[in-house]
């Protein structure tokens, strides 16, 4: 029961964290019609920025800020100068400009960090076990990222429900011509956008580094996952990537937590433990290839245009 | 439909004799590495081109074609792991395979279209990545290895060189050929005019999606023919055959060449593998030049390389 409430908690934890990545994702997508493979190098960038700057400074919080904020640039950076010329372009197109930019970002990575991996060290008041009901100890770091992923989806929502900025991005993402139309600068709104997607991809970078090592090709595996969780979700929804990502992370965490064990009551203790992380890698790509089949939108679909 | 004489095809005549005479090369030269390299680009650029069938002619972006990699070498080495070690037997084996996952996965996914057809080819293919690595009994993660090629009954040796090229050489040049003969014949009018406008076809009475799945499966029994190839190339094969990475390859390969132009995949795939060993030698992070490169080739060289030629040729 105890190993239940940490998995499922464990389960929670990623799937905000993939929520952080998704969001970014689907927003770009949504919004811009762009598909941006680079997005898990920003994802990995946010790491590495996160990691320097937090050893430079000497303090977490800082380090933290400044990894965001660079990462922020970044995101910017990129849009202002290759990216926005996509736009427009056919899918495959970006497709193929991001998978170079994917290459390009990796080499960087390990032209100027090296090619081993770099660690992000947590500060003390981030590694006590917190008791959050008698008798349940849970890592307080992991706390904290459930708690500001949380946060940062409230914000996100009424940032985008409820602001003048969040009606132009919903105004974009269901008709883009008709809005430039109306006098708004649709350009800077993109840039914007990118930006906060770039901004979303490094904080979830960066929270994730303290439990992995920060290493090269670190976005390649979630940024499919953020892919998978976009078209479960529906293109362009932000509830639907927040439903499909926590949904993602509860089966990723508790398959890889339970499926050895189940798995052994039928096979051998060998075979088990080879099958049951290819099982449970596996079980989310066959829920999206579920959901595609049966609703080839996706869950929640976004307005039509 | 009778070929023109015109700067793309020409380039691809030239092109086609280099590889034919290559082995010469090799031989008066004493140079074999570039005889290994030129195997795998060969290789590589029938899977290329199987996979332009479907998204120069068909219009289906599959981000999954590194599964048929990977499912043509698993079904050569799993035979050779329990003891069928003839070609005979192996190599049927691993095109039926290939078709038979291309007919379930191009089934399902042809339900979508777009960005989601990409997706879940993709998601699909991950799958099959999965699921190989959970083999415990053929390497896992790992990979297996083969300790002896398809044995073709004295017919043809795998295991010489040059008659393995020319092997590669002909499945390559057979490949093409027959793409060229399905792209011209009446399946492949309606399969280009599906990929043109899907609802009119419909409208004149075609069932677009069954033309779609059947180009779908052939593509996708060519490839495990590469599949296979590429096994008893590297003598090895293991999950990260079919990485996702490595259908963005395929794909940009694809592209490079001319997305839709019967040679040029194989321009595409010697380009790039060639520019990669090239770069390589030069730096370590070769990727640094290649990345901004293909941002470039996308941004300014529409159609690929065929299709600069094209234009070329026109002006």
């Amino acid at each position: 029961m105890l190993v239940l409430v940490e998995q499922s908690l464990n389960g929670l934890q990623f799937g905000l964290l993939l929520f952080l990545l998704a969001a970014g994702l689907t927003l770009v997508f949504g919004i811009m019609d762009f598909v941006n493979l680079a997005h898990g190098s920003l994802y990995m960038m946010g790491a590495y920025f996160a990691a320097t700057f937090v050893a430079w400074t000497g303090s977490f919080v800082l380090g933290i800020l400044l990894a965001l904020g660079a990462t922020l640039l970044l995101g910017i950076l990129l849009e202002f100068i290759a990216l926005r010329h996509l736009y427009g372009r056919d899918h495959l197109d970006q497709v193929l400009a991001t998978f170079g930019l994917i290459l390009f970002f990796n080499d960087a990575v390990r032209l100027i960090w090296g090619p081993a991996g770099l660690s992000l060290p947590l500060p003390a008041w981030l590694t006590v076990p917190v008791q959050i009901v008698p008798g349940v100890f849970y890592p307080a770091y992991r706390l904290s990222i459930i708690v500001v992923a949380l946060a940062v989806a409230a914000l996100l929502y009424v940032v985008v429900m409820r602001t003048r900025i969040g009606m132009l991005i919903r105004a974009g993402a269901s008709n883009r011509e008709m809005i430039g139309a109306l006098g708004i600068n649709i350009k800077l709104l993109f840039t914007l956008v990118f930006g906060l997607g770039a901004a979303l991809a490094g904080l979830a970078g960066l929270m994730q580094a303290p439990i992995l090592t920060v290493q090269i090709g670190m976005g390649e595996n979630i940024l499919i996952l953020a892919f998978v969780i976009i078209v479960i979700g529906g293109i362009g929804s932000i509830r639907g990537a927040f439903l499909a990502a926590i949904f993602v992370g509860m089966i990723d965490t508790l398959g890889r937590a339970f499926l050895p064990d189940l798995l052994r009551t039928v096979l051998s203790s060998a075979a088990a433990s080879t099958a049951a992380p290819a099982l449970s890698s596996m079980l989310i790509y066959l829920l999206m290839a579920i959901v595609l089949v049966v609703r080839p939108e996706g869950l929640f679909p976004a307005a039509k245009r | 439909m009778k070929p023109h004489i015109n700067a793309s095809n020409v380039i691809a005549a030239l092109v086609a004799l280099c590889l034919t005479l290559l082995p010469l090369y090799s031989a008066a030269t004493g140079n074999i590495f570039i005889l290994t390299l030129f195997t795998r680009i060969v290789i590589f650029a029938l899977a290329a081109a199987s996979l332009n069938l479907i998204m120069g002619y068909g219009g289906m972006m599959s981000f999954g074609h590194a599964a048929y990699l990977g499912i043509g070498g698993y079904a050569v080495g799993i035979l050779a792991y329990e003891g069928i070690g003839s070609g005979f037997i192996q190599w049927p084996v691993a095109l039926a395979v290939s078709a038979l996952y291309a007919f379930v996965i191009g089934a399902l996914s042809l339900r979508t279209r777009g960005v989601y057809f990409i997706m879940i080819t993709l998601a699909f293919a991950q799958m099959a990545y999965y699921v190989t690595s959970g083999l415990s009994r053929y390497g896992g993660d790992d990979g297996l290895t083969i300790y002896k090629r398809s044995n073709f009954a004295g017919l043809i040796d795998l295991s010489n060189r040059v008659q393995f090229y020319y092997l590669c050489l002909a499945c390559l040049f057979g490949g093409v050929y027959l793409i060229w003969r399905i792209v011209n014949s009446r399946f492949g009018m309606v399969v280009q005019g599906v990929r043109s406008n899907e609802q009119r076809m419909q409208a004149i009475g075609f069932h677009a999606n069954r033309y779609r799945l059947v180009c779908f499966v052939i593509s996708g029994t060519i490839c495990g023919l590469a599949g296979a190839l590429l096994a008893n190339n590297t003598d090895f094969i293991s999950p990260a055959t079919m990485y996702w990475t490595r259908s963005g390859d395929l794909m940009v390969m694809v592209i490079l060449g001319g997305m839709g132009s019967l040679f040029g995949p194989v321009i595409g795939t010697i380009v790039f593998l060639v520019l990669e060993e090239v770069l390589s030698q030069f730096t370590e992070y070769w990727a640094l030049i290649m990345g901004p490169l293909l941002l470039l080739i996308v941004l300014f060289a529409h159609g690929g390389i065929m299709g600069v030629l094209g234009r070329l040729s026109r002006a």
